[in-house]
């Protein structure tokens, strides 16, 4: 079953196009990461799924509703925390979830219900008659995060949840957001520019430059794409001689020194004690020895790069 | 659609009477009402009852009113980037239009009314003739139209700008000047009018020949068909597309 479904999406603003012709789908019950530089399209593409503006081209489908022609059904049954979180400063965050628990229109004693379970679960109950104002950005986006999901959406949308944030308080939503999708069984649509989120949280991703999309899967394919398995071996002693002995071996596919340190790509996640005991016997004295695979920032990067 | 209207009206009360600085930034607003509001029936005496001079209170109080809230409700949800999350909400274009709309109307007629009541009470303290004064019901007729209208005018015409500005302040401020230029418009051509012997004689006549009944007739028609025109328009530029591109 899928969550969304994305063909040809197009958009157009005054000549300029913000999304082009993409294509992409989401599972049920997936953390989707979309993953983009500044000005990509990734808000653009948010608001074509809300049904918020209609596509130049092509076509989507989010939780089975067209957003072009059911766009009420499909705000009915999701959630969004935008770009800003959207909170009413001027009240409580109580009233803040009120008044969404309202729109919703769900029973009063089930709003009242789910605002407390959520608030507990985001350690703000005790702060909840506190006037929104007088919180830190932290508190708010949490606060913003409860809210997009109080009426059990099935489908969250989250742009950029943790921009901004400082570490202590990203982690804190970032934890918050694994937890209730994973309880909720929700499915959640992330954009990000943070890649170690997507990499925490995503089980799919898409990535996106100047309205394009450039590459979609599993982090680990994306990764293996960017570059197999590599072995990072710190010490002394690389000579020649033990680079070219390391190059006759079939399950290494390129060797580079990196700042003092040998970096050895694998063609395959094989076993490397034989590599390690072959540099050792070779006269190279070992003080580290790093496993690695390329990082989804990595990944990003080198596509960025790839599309200039 | 009437659910969710009054979903929004919940919400616009709240941050009307509910926020912290907002009531003392109303006490402020309301002071000059207030002062006029006993200023203006202590100097008329008993004629504040009969004729149309509480009028004047009846439109400028709601003109001030909803010229505050109503940029400070559309435009403030734009300056606060609380606007697209309400549009990514289920809630209907109308009901987020007309729930605001509303209780700024009530809210600016509400009060209007209550100062009406308090020039009343202050005429019948100052100026006590062994009975209790109360409007005569053309005049009370007229004022209850005149305020409603007003206030329902200068909510459509807040809407109007609201979606044209960036800021509250903006909204407001032009909302104000628009509404001022008709009242400046007025002043001249009362002023060019007596310049002139024949033209004086016509307005006069013309004038004469109207009861007070079908000259508030004529004010509410004239008021009510241009809200109304605003409103259309409102509702016609109101749309999320539009917002959602003008953020």
């Amino acid at each position: 079953m899928k969550a969304i479904v994305v063909e040809n999406l197009t958009k157009d603003y005054d000549g300029l196009r913000a999304v082009d012709h993409i294509n992409f789908s989401v599972g049920a019950g997936e953390i989707f990461g979309f993953l983009g530089p500044n000005g990509a399209g990734k808000t653009t593409t948010i608001h074509l799924l809300l049904g918020l503006l209609e596509p130049t081209d092509g076509r989507a489908e989010v939780l089975g509703f067209d957003t072009a022609t059911q766009a009420d059904d499909v705000r009915t049954h999701t959630g969004a925390l935008l770009e800003h979180t959207g909170v009413y400063e001027q009240l409580s965050a109580e009233d803040n979830l009120d008044f969404y628990g309202r729109v919703y229109r769900m029973a009063q004693a089930e709003r009242q219900a789910r605002i407390k379970e959520l608030l507990t679960q985001m350690d703000l109950w005790e702060r909840r008659k506190d006037r929104a104002a007088n919180w830190s950005k932290g508190m708010k986006q949490k606060l913003a995060l409860a809210r997009a999901m109080l009426h059990r959406p099935q489908l969250v949308f989250l742009d950029e949840p943790s921009a901004g944030l400082d570490v202590v308080s990203a982690n804190a939503v970032r934890e918050g957001l694994e937890a209730l999708a994973e309880r909720e069984g929700m499915t959640v649509f992330l954009t990000t520019h943070n890649m170690a989120e997507a990499e925490r949280l995503c089980s799919q991703v898409a990535v996106i430059r100047e309205g394009k999309l450039v590459a979609t899967g599993h982090p680990d394919d994306l990764r293996a794409r960017a570059g197999g398995p590599r072995l990072e071996i710190f010490g002394r002693g690389f000579t020649e001689n033990v680079l070219r002995l390391l190059r006759g071996r079939p399950e290494v596919a390129a060797i580079t020194m990196e700042n003092g340190h040998l970096e050895v790509n694998l063609t395959e996640d094989t076993d490397t004690a034989a590599l390690v005991s072959l540099a050792v016997s070779a006269g190279v004295e070992v003080q580290e020895v790093r496993r690695g695979k390329a990082t989804l920032e990595e990944v990003f990067l080198t596509l960025m790069e790839e599309e200039k | 659609m009437k659910d969710d209207i009054l979903t929004v009206m919940w919400k616009e009360r709240k941050a009307l009477f509910r926020a912290q600085g907002r009531r003392s930034q109303a006490l402020l607003t309301m002071l000059s009402p207030l002062f006029l509001a006993i200023y203006l029936p202590y100097s008329a005496g008993v004629d504040w009852v009969d004729r149309s001079m509480s009028l004047l209170l009846a439109a400028v109080v709601p003109f001030i009113l909803v010229g505050i809230t109503v940029p400070d409700s559309f435009a403030g949800e734009r300056e606060r980037h609380t606007l697209p999350t309400l549009l990514a909400s289920r809630l209907p274009d109308r009901a987020i239009l007309f729930g605001k709309l509303v209780m700024s109307v009530l809210f600016g007629w509400g009060i209007t009314l209550l100062i009406l009541l308090v020039s009343l009470v202050a005429l019948n303290a100052l100026h006590w003739p062994g009975y209790v004064l109360f409007y005569k019901p053309s005049l009370l007729f007229a004022d209850l139209a005149v305020s409603f209208l007003v206030a329902l005018f200068t909510a459509g015409l807040g809407v109007f700008f609201s979606l044209r500005s960036s800021t509250v302040q903006q909204a407001q401020q032009l909302t104000m000047s628009v509404l001022l230029l008709p009242a400046m418009v007025l002043q001249f051509g009362v002023l060019f009018i007596l310049q002139s012997p024949s033209l004086r004689d016509t307005l006069k006549s013309t004038l004469g020949a109207l009861s007070f009944a079908q000259l508030v007739l004529i004010i509410v028609a004239v008021l009510g068909a241009a809200a109304v025109a605003l409103l259309w328009v409102a509702m016609a530029r109101f749309n999320r597309a539009r917002l959602i591109l003008s953020q």
